[in-house]
């Protein structure tokens, strides 16, 4: 079994909304230095494959198929086998 | 001239579109479950507005591999009129059958109100019967209306004459201000190459009977009758 997290973000110089209204908020509480703010989606999925190369391949399939629009976001993502 | 309204768990403009079509407009109209394949004997299909699928993941993503848009793209091959309104837009790009994608509204806010949009190309079986140039008073309602492509589809686009709608003042002024989602180019609805797949954020079947407020979205159902 193996837990992967997948992490989506937005691509660079995709305008990002959320973030700069995060950015604004966090400023408005007096937090200093801040740069940029990009909002992405982080996702856990639990695979019951037994090779890790096999789990790369589906997770990159699923990204591609679903999980990811590839005109505006980015991913990313970690396999953790778990015991 | 036979009309499809497809119906997705989750849409919400299905029976606004079925009735604009069968009852202000008088033409033959049905129903689609989106797990229908087989289109055949439709001259125009309409995805409609609403939340297919509760905008999971991102809205249309899962709508789109619904067994209908299968038969949608065959169709689209074909020849035939496609129009995807809001949602039913949304989910033309995540098939891939339109370039681009959806962000959220800039302001981050759900908008419902009546906009502008200028009409670009009148070039196509959903314009016609207007003027190029013409501005039309449509209502918009969506939170992902915000449209983006990167330069190179954007070029394309323009160089094809493929921006079917802008948003635009009263008077058809392409200005920030009346850009209600943050849209690149100010882009409302687009068209596929062939030009017989429209996509639009605007609501025609909101804006074709005078005591809603206007009457300016009856023209697509005209243009796309006449033929």
């Amino acid at each position: 079994m193996f837990k992967v997290k997948i992490y989506i973000s937005l691509k660079k110089g995709v305008a990002d909304p959320q973030g700069t209204t995060i950015k604004s908020a966090l400023k408005s509480l007096g937090y200093q230095g801040i740069g940029k703010v990009r909002m992405g989606k982080y996702m856990q999925v639990e695979l019951n494959i037994k090779d890790k190369k096999e789990v790369k391949e589906e997770v990159e399939d699923m990204c591609k198929k679903l999980l990811v629009n590839p005109v505006i976001e980015d991913y990313d993502y970690e396999v953790e086998e778990e015991k | 001239m036979r009309f499809g309204v497809v119906i997705f768990p989750g849409s919400n403009c299905d029976y606004d579109c079925y009735y604009v079509i069968k009852e202000v407009m008088g033409q033959d109209v049905s129903f689609i479950w989106h797990k229908e394949e087989n289109l055949k004997g439709y001259d125009c299909i309409v995805l409609p507005g609403g939340f297919s699928y509760g905008d999971y993941l991102r809205t249309g993503a899962i709508a789109r591999f619904s067994p209908v848009m299968r038969g949608i793209e065959k169709f689209a091959q074909g020849g035939g009129l496609v129009i995807g309104i809001c949602n039913g837009f949304q989910i033309l790009l995540e098939a891939s059958i339109l370039p681009g994608a959806m962000r959220k509204n800039e302001s981050l806010h759900f908008i419902c109100r009546f906009v502008y949009v200028r009409v670009e190309n009148n070039d196509t079986p959903f314009t016609r019967i207007f003027k190029k140039g013409q501005v039309l008073k449509i209502p918009i309602a969506h939170f992902e209306g915000n449209y983006y492509a990167d330069s190179q589809t954007l070029k394309k686009l323009k160089e094809d004459n493929r921006i079917v709608f802008r948003y635009c003042d009263k008077d058809g002024r392409i200005l920030s201000e009346a850009n209600p989602n943050g849209s690149v180019e100010a882009i409302a609805g687009i068209c596929n190459e062939e030009g017989n797949v429209l996509g639009m954020m605007p609501h025609p079947e909101r804006a074709s009977e005078a005591i809603l407020g206007s009457e300016d979205g009856r023209g697509i159902w005209e243009s796309i009758i006449e033929l």
